[in-house]
């Protein structure tokens, strides 16, 4: 009766949760510290493995002297290629779902050095500090070979990559005839644009913790990832084991950045050992480490623009070179943006690779398109300047209608109203054109700005629902939260799709028990993911809806699916609301204690076959640099981001702050510095690859631009993961040009280029 | 990390004395630098003698009109403390200019003169190095050296000091107070750190066993015209590229005094007497200090990626100089930055 009582419908519950700030759910775990990450599940009898790696770039491992480190009391075993089992035997098992073309790396595998940091054993002892000290007196005997990590040396060595990876897109065919069109132009700019290797650097270090389950074999397996299941089942198959016997967990994540994207050599490693000793076994990264892994690649990118007296883009050419290992081709989409971000009828595109002596790349950051994105829209800047006409005028007169890619219409395209909104925002009529012509004292005041382009992907999901007779509902889906704000909007989703109130919700995900889910990248999680919480909750609903028609003098008898809706508490027909049902008298009138359901969505390809679907953004960017000692600072960035239904403007905004603190370091700080003597990262730590910190962090507005597409998936999302970051590098080198009167193309816009 | 014991010296003496009788032992304050190089293995001492139950964390007056700033004392302590605040204003500004809060609360000031070098390779068994292991070669020449030596510079280490804070004891003229097994010494700042040579592992002029127990203030503070700007890859958190604590006595607009220092440069706090030299009896302007500044780096030699330093320095110190007349001292070259205290 009190159940009743407490869902009478006069309380207003207001269930519309889509498109509302909503605060993050998992917030309260996190800042109590409850929400526990990968190295901190304390499983009793838990052994510690300690990764050494190599010092030398490349050659082979002649002699490990393991005895003198086994006597230590407290060492368990010092695993290295001269011990390790027999493991699978096919390159196709060491690849996971997001592998490029090639051979993965094995860890352990062989005597063979590839790449400087390379891990070379595995100490495991009863403590973590005895593990690492035991590992620091290792002695390893190495015969060295020539490396080679210079990718401007391999001008002239690259190739078109044959094997792609998921998402990656060859460049299209040219079209026209770029070469004559550019040498008729009028206007012309061609320049080079760099940037070296950057690496993702999380602030979780990558680790996995194996809970060793005296039941079998069984073990559940804690890993820092962005994706349980590409790591269950690269596990799987390595190591020939059921997906019984290794369920993965990772509930939360410290943050990703792609680099979590593929299973990383600590998990292989802690799994190794727990099978091998059939014990509990942490393995854990340190910082330094951490440059072990993939990184964004050092890229070189030619660009050839020209334009008419107009205005009118004449031509394009984007070529890219981009190192890779020398086992696998690691692919990226740099270079395509170039052909559809503007209208223009003669374009040429060119992707290469060259290998070098390091880890293979891995996707970072709004992977090629941050690469990309820089070097055709600092290339636009000059070419605005030459042909006289404002950058933002300049890029208005070129927008583009239709994809000419793809040769298709837009799904949706909400750019025009990205530069309106964020220009007046901005204030960019207070710019004065000319270098150099805005001054305060010592500093240079510059106006940059830039545009943005990401894919709009929706991927297959399945989600899991089970509403109980308490009114609870639990949504599962084996996705992944890296600090997204997925926990927030597929309780949104859930909480609207079926009228029930935030706090009765609650999503679980990061569990290979749980309904399959891709890795967490490309800002597809809120599409693929949200698609199939969505249709899950329907499916609830459906099932709800009949039990309610055969309470006794149901109001909703004969109504169908369609002519209900769901609100506040209630199954209500939309003709009349005041013919409701409460939802949670459905299951005690019934005797049911729960309803269930599983569903799996796919993306309506053939609705989406006819549209090329993106996001897009403006980015607008204020410098003050010194005029002297070239220090450069971003005092305001407006960010005006098109990426069809925002489900939650807090986090989306939260999303694409982080976005631009990411652009600011991009364009100011990040570079991994390869000794190319040693073949070897030397800035391998965060004292000297730097990243903001909160001083370099000035105004940020940004500014969700409204867009409806009905194209992209049924809740009309895009993702907002990566779009937020576009443009920022390029729309703060051109400030710093308009600032300075110097065009640095070469990343990161450091004192020493300014000086 | 090495396995080592811990001593905690309740004594100077007894301090000295556990340090001398182990072959192997390292003071250690607050363990700001040490315990990341002992993480590491850069150092691997086996015995640890701590230090903080040591008597010698008090600032307090000297009978010269001085002030003393006890060994123990922390970096954070030491900025925020008002006499340090009013009269060596230059010494709070270089504190706050390094590390973070975090840092500064467990750093002392004795630590701050014994910080090694951020040399990528220093750090990085994988490369040879000459202060780590003698006599392996520099890696940083010919390598990655961006963030090296431009001044007294050798062929076996183009390291730098990497304190914020010794460059103004440096301008200041501190002086070290020492306890060792033969008694008390004292070393002049400007001679406590040294040059690389062909023994760049020996960082400063200690004798063995010695341990720094205060630094003293001479009385003269240039409370009025100074400034320290330090020039970074970011705006806090990161080792200074060049610094610059600068520091004038002005008669109207004669300078009758000058300081200079300079971090981010060389193996030392590079304090350069002749070009204060060059500055007194002239006036406060920019020219002046030009010809300062070119002094400075007249033997300033550059390598691949740091050469930019050469010019930073002459900027830096011109732009240090013009704000210490100002009397509008700024870290960051930027003044908006530093509204915030």
């Amino acid at each position: 009766m009190s159940q009743t009582i407490a869902t009478s419908p006069s309380i207003h519950l207001g269930t519309d949760y889509i498109g509302k700030p909503t605060s993050r759910v998992d917030g309260p775990a996190k800042v109590t510290g409850a929400a526990k990450y990968a190295a901190e599940f304390n499983v009793p009898g838990l052994l510690y493995g300690y990764i050494v790696s190599s010092p030398i770039a490349k050659g082979k491992i002649t002699k490990i002297h393991a005895e003198p480190v086994l006597t230590l009391p407290g060492v368990v075993r010092v695993f290295s290629h001269e011990n390790v089992p027999s493991l699978a035997w096919f390159d196709r098992s060491y690849k996971d779902d997001v592998a490029p073309g090639g051979s993965p790396f094995r860890p352990l595998h062989e005597p063979k050095i590839r790449f400087s940091q390379q891990p070379v054993a595995l100490v495991v002892a009863d403590t973590f500090e005895l593990a690492r000290y035991a590992a620091s007196v290792l002695e390893i005997e190495y015969e060295t070979e020539a490396h080679d990590t210079d990718l401007e040396t391999k001008r002239d060595n690259g190739y078109e990559p044959a094997r792609g990876k998921l998402g990656w897109v060859p460049p299209p065919p040219p079209r026209g005839n770029s070469n004559d069109a550019y040498h008729n132009a009028p206007h012309q700019h061609e320049a080079e644009y760099i940037h070296l290797a950057q690496h993702s650097n999380p602030m979780e270090m990558f680790a996995t913790t194996v809970e060793w389950l005296n039941d079998g074999q069984k073990m559940n397996i804690f890993d820092k990832t962005q994706g349980a299941y590409n790591v269950q089942s690269y596990i799987t198959k390595v190591f020939g084991l059921s997906k019984e016997e290794a369920r993965v967990i990772s509930k939360y994540t410290g943050g990703g950045f792609g680099s979590g994207l593929r299973p990383q050599h600590q998990v292989f490693l802690a799994v190794l050992a727990a099978l091998d000793l059939q014990r509990s076994v942490r393995v854990s990264l340190t910082r330094q480490q951490m440059f072990s892994l993939g990184h964004r690649p050092h890229t070189l990118q030619y660009l050839k623009l020209a334009a008419d007296d107009n205005g009118a883009l004449a031509a394009v050419q984007h070529a890219a070179l981009a190192e890779t290992s020398r086992f696998e081709d690691f692919t990226e989409n740099v270079v395509n943006w170039s052909g559809m971000l503007y209208q223009c009828e003669n374009v040429k595109l060119d992707y290469q690779l060259a290998e070098i002596d390091a880890n293979s790349p891995i996707d970072m950051r709004a992977p090629g398109a941050a690469t990309g994105s820089f070097a055709l829209e600092s290339a636009m800047d000059e070419l605005a300047y030459k042909v006289g006409i404002d950058p933002l005028e300049f890029r208005l007169l070129n927008y583009a209608d239709r994809d000419q890619n793809l040769k298709k219409p837009f799904s949706s395209k909400k750019l025009r109203e990205c530069y309106h909104q964020g220009a007046a925002k901005f204030g960019w009529d207070k710019r004065t054109p000319k270098p150099r012509s805005m001054r305060e004292g010592n500093w240079l005041i510059g106006y940059g700005m830039a545009t943005g382009v990401w894919d709009a992907t929706q991927l297959n999901a399945s989600a899991k629902a089970c509403f109980d007779a308490d009114g609870r509902l639990t949504v599962s889906s084996a996705s992944n939260d890296i600090g997204t704000g997925t926990y927030t909007i597929m309780t949104q989703i859930a909480a609207q799709t079926l009228g029930l109130p935030l706090e009765a919700v609650t999503f679980v995900l990061g569990d290979t028990n749980l309904p399959e889910a891709p890795v967490q990248g490309g800002s597809m999680t809120a599409a693929t993911v949200g698609t199939a919480v969505q249709a899950v909750c329907r499916a609830i609903g459906e099932k709800l809806l009949k039990l309610a028609q055969q309470m006794a003098d149901s109001p909703l008898k004969g109504a169908n699916f369609e002519d209900v809706q769901f609100v506040n508490g209630q199954i209500r027909r939309n003709e009349d609301t005041k013919q409701s049902v409460v939802i949670r008298d459905i299951l005690p009138a019934a005797g049911e204690a729960q309803v269930e359901a599983e569903t799996s969505t796919l993306p309506d390809l053939l609705k989406q076959s006819h549209y090329s679907l993106h996001s897009h953004n403006a980015v607008f960017a204020e410098v003050k640099v010194d005029e002297d000692l070239g220090t450069v600072h971003v005092t305001r960035v407006v960010n005006a981001v098109a990426a069809g239904r925002i489900l939650n403007p807090k986090t989306a905004r939260s999303q694409v702050l982080g976005s631009v603190v990411w652009g600011i370091s991009m364009a100011l700080m990040e570079e991994s510095m390869m000794d190319h003597g040693f073949g070897r990262y030397m800035n391998h730590n965060l004292a000297e690859y730097h990243i903001p910190v909160n001083a370099d962090i000035h105004n940020i507005e940004v500014i969700l631009v409204e867009e409806e597409d009905d194209i992209v998936n049924p809740l009309g999302v895009k993702g907002i993961g990566e779009i937020g970051l576009l443009g920022v590098a390029a729309a703060i080198a051109n400030a710093v040009f308009h600032a300075t009167g110097k065009r640095v193309r070469n990343l990161p816009v450091s004192i020493d280029k300014l000086v | 990390m090495n396995s080592f014991t811990y001593f905690p010296a309740a004594a100077v003496d007894l301090a000295v004395r556990e340090k001398v009788a182990h072959s192997n032992a390292a003071y250690i304050g607050g363990g700001t630098n040490l315990v990341d190089l002992m993480k590491e293995n850069v150092a691997r001492p086996t015995h640890l003698i701590g230090l903080k139950h040591l008597p010698l964390a008090a600032i307090e007056n000297t009978t010269d009109g001085g002030l003393r700033l006890g060994a123990l004392a922390t970096n954070a302590d030491t900025a925020w403390h008002p006499e340090v605040e009013r009269r060596y204003p230059l010494l709070s500004q270089a504190i706050l200019a390094g590390a973070s809060p975090q840092l500064r609360n467990m750093a002392t000031d004795g630590g701050n003169l014994m910080q090694r070098t951020r040399c990528y390779y220093f750090y990085d068994l994988a490369t040879p190095c000459n202060k780590r292991e003698p006599g392996t070669g520099c890696s940083a020449i010919g390598g990655y050296n961006r963030i090296h030596a431009i001044l007294g510079a050798s062929e076996q280490c183009i390291a730098t000091h990497p304190s914020d804070m010794c460059v103004a004891l440096a301008a200041l003229a501190t002086t070290v107070r020492v306890s060792g097994p033969n008694g008390e010494r004292t070393i002049r700042f400007e001679d406590f750190h040294r040059l690389p040579g062909d023994q760049p592992e020996r960082d400063n002029t200690l004798a063995d066993g010695e341990l720094i127990t205060s630094l003293d203030l001479p009385p003269k503070g240039f409370a009025t015209n100074y400034s320290y700007l330090k020039l970074r890859d970011r705006t806090s958190y990161a080792f200074a590229l060049v610094s610059v604590a600068a520091a004038l006595e002005l008669d109207g607009n004669t300078i009758t005094d000058a300081r200079l220092a300079l971090g981010g440069v060389a193996h030392k706090p590079w304090r350069d007497t002749a070009a204060e030299a060059l500055l007194i009896g002239q006036p406060a302007t920019a020219d002046t200090f030009r010809r300062a500044a070119a002094k400075v780096v007249a033997g300033a030699q550059g390598h691949a990626h740091n050469a930019f330093k050469i010019e930073l320095a002459k900027r830096a110190i011109v732009r240090a100089f013009k704000q210490a007349t100002e009397m509008t001292p700024a870290t960051d070259s930027n003044a908006f930055l530093n509204s915030n205290p």
